[in-house]
């Protein structure tokens, strides 16, 4: 099947039109609000000045996610910027989430960076507190944490919806993007998190990211929750998941990385297979597969660090896109100049 | 001390209670309080609300309380500062992701505020800290901003 191309598709690298009712020029807000079940997938920013390795992670992607998510500083390590990354990315026509952390930067920064973004042609910010300067490769640098994520969702919801900063300032051009947050549902206290999450709805969120799911059980619990609650109308819900590269790094992971949540049933499975890359990649296919199913989730957000490559494999073997292909900056057929510019590019 | 904090927020209904009753004082002090001069006060009030809320809740002196929101868990004493928690890297016990030897300042607060009459506050989104408040007393803050909106509502009932 041909990319899914609009009516009104701009030449890449320019802003879709505002459809009624929406919050911006983006195509993960009208793939979401279509009714699709969607795709993200998140690029690792190199440790590099160089552009071009910016260029070939995203290329990965092609044809197979929706949108890309940038990190900002993820796991407390130093890497190129989300916003660099963003800008260098919108240019070629591709979606990014823009994640901006509260760890790094005060209010000054951080809303500077929000105009920044949106006029270099990102449509969706992803606001986290991000984590811990303990838990990076500078554990000696001062956290910021002038903002939590909350806040930094109501400040940008104003910017955008009052078209002012915080300090009550008036923007002459609001930042028309669409918010987004992460989630846990996962860990403790269980039956806080809907109400946390309801929180944050409240704050601003129009999509949320979850933490990987290796345990559907939990998150049923929770989407029930979430429905009771009536939260699944009021914002999309990107469940997230990834390949487990092998027990070992599994075991790794679910020691390490507070927050992410393994069943002992996932690392006997590894365990017990002959080749636990390849089944790492199959328990990943079957999560999308029962998370595809669940009431209220709008879509999937492929979490693949270090098995980025494998991404295209996870999302077509899993058959969650329901043949659909997303826009990507090669299935440009327009102008020659835009063309050739978006080649030397890619 | 870390003890005292949990023993508090494990008797967040008898904190929430006698909390009322140390505002529920001021506010009929106000009249007194408000001849003396709220900025004259500030620093005694203050230096006494250090040593009472950071023997009890290890407060921070942030200047704008949010303990009956919190569940009396105070927010300052997470690593993140964070004012609407928990975040997601809660460890499988109920601990701190970036403080291991530390309970979850935000589970905690949870539990805290299910054992409070008002502690549905804590639903309510809390927003970012002015830090200019720094080190000031918040219990006098209260007490100008409750005294000052019966003040304008006993206006707009005379008007």
């Amino acid at each position: 099947m041909n990319p899914s191309r609009y009516e009104d598709e701009p030449v890449p690298g320019y802003p879709l039109p505002i459809r009624p009712g929406h919050s911006s020029p983006g195509r993960l807000e009208r793939v979401l609000r279509d009714g699709h079940f969607a795709v993200t997938s998140e690029l690792a920013p190199p440790d590099s000045a160089d552009p071009n390795e910016v260029y070939e992670r995203a290329r990965l992607f092609d044809g197979y996610v929706d949108a890309i998510n940038a990190t900002d500083g993820s796991g407390a390590h130093c890497h190129m910027g989300s916003l660099a990354v963003c800008s260098l990315l919108t240019r070629l026509g591709y979606a990014l989430i823009m994640q901006i952390s509260c760890r790094d930067k005060n209010r000054i920064a951080i809303q500077g960076d929000i105009l920044g973004g949106a006029a270099m042609g990102v449509c969706n910010m992803l606001m986290l507190s991000g984590d811990g300067v303990q838990t990076g490769d500078h554990p000696q640098a001062k956290p910021v944490f002038d903002l939590d994520c909350m806040s930094l969702l109501e400040i940008a919801k104003t910017m955008r919806d009052d078209g002012t900063f915080q300090s009550g300032r008036k923007l002459t051009s609001n930042p028309r993007v669409f918010l987004g947050a992460a989630a846990n549902p996962f860990v403790e206290p269980f039956d806080w998190r809907p109400q946390r999450l309801a929180k944050k709805v409240a704050a601003g969120a129009q999509f949320v990211q979850t933490q990987y799911c290796y345990d559907i059980d939990r998150l049923q619990r929770y989407m029930q929750a979430v429905r009771d609650m009536g939260l699944e109308k009021k914002v999309f819900i990107l469940v997230g998941v990834g390949p487990l590269a092998s027990a070992r790094a599994a075991e790794f992971i679910r020691s390490n990385v507070p927050g992410v949540y393994i069943p002992d049933a996932i690392i006997d499975r590894l365990k017990g297979a002959d080749d636990q890359k390849a089944e790492g990649l199959n328990i990943c296919i079957e999560m999308m597969q029962q998370i595809r199913e669940i009431e209220g989730v709008a879509g999937v957000h492929v979490m693949a660090y270090r098995q980025e490559k494998h991404v295209p494999e996870i999302v077509e073997r899993s058959g969650v896109l329901e043949g659909r292909t997303p826009w990507h900056p090669s299935s440009y057929t327009g102008d020659a100049t835009v063309q050739q510019q978006l080649d030397s590019n890619a | 001390m870390y003890k005292i904090r949990l023993w508090a927020v494990s008797n967040a209904r008898l904190m929430e209670k006698t909390y009322a009753a140390v505002e529920k004082t001021l506010i009929a002090a106000a009249p007194i309080l408000k001849k003396i001069g709220y900025e004259r006060l500030d620093k005694p009030v203050a230096a006494v609300e250090k040593v009472v809320k950071g023997v009890l809740f290890d407060c921070q002196m942030c200047g704008q309380c949010a303990l009956s929101s919190t569940g009396m868990s105070c927010p300052m004493n997470c690593p993140k500062t964070i004012r609407n928690g928990p975040c997601g890297g809660v460890r499988a016990d109920g601990f701190c992701e970036v403080k291991p030897e530390m309970r979850c300042v935000w589970v905690e607060g949870f539990a805290g505020s299910q054992r409070m009459k008002e502690g549905g506050d804590i639903k309510v989104v809390q927003f970012a800290v002015d830090h200019r408040l720094k080190g000031k007393s918040s219990w006098l803050r209260v007490v100008q901003e409750k005294t000052a909106s019966d003040e304008d509502a006993a206006a707009g009932a005379k008007s």
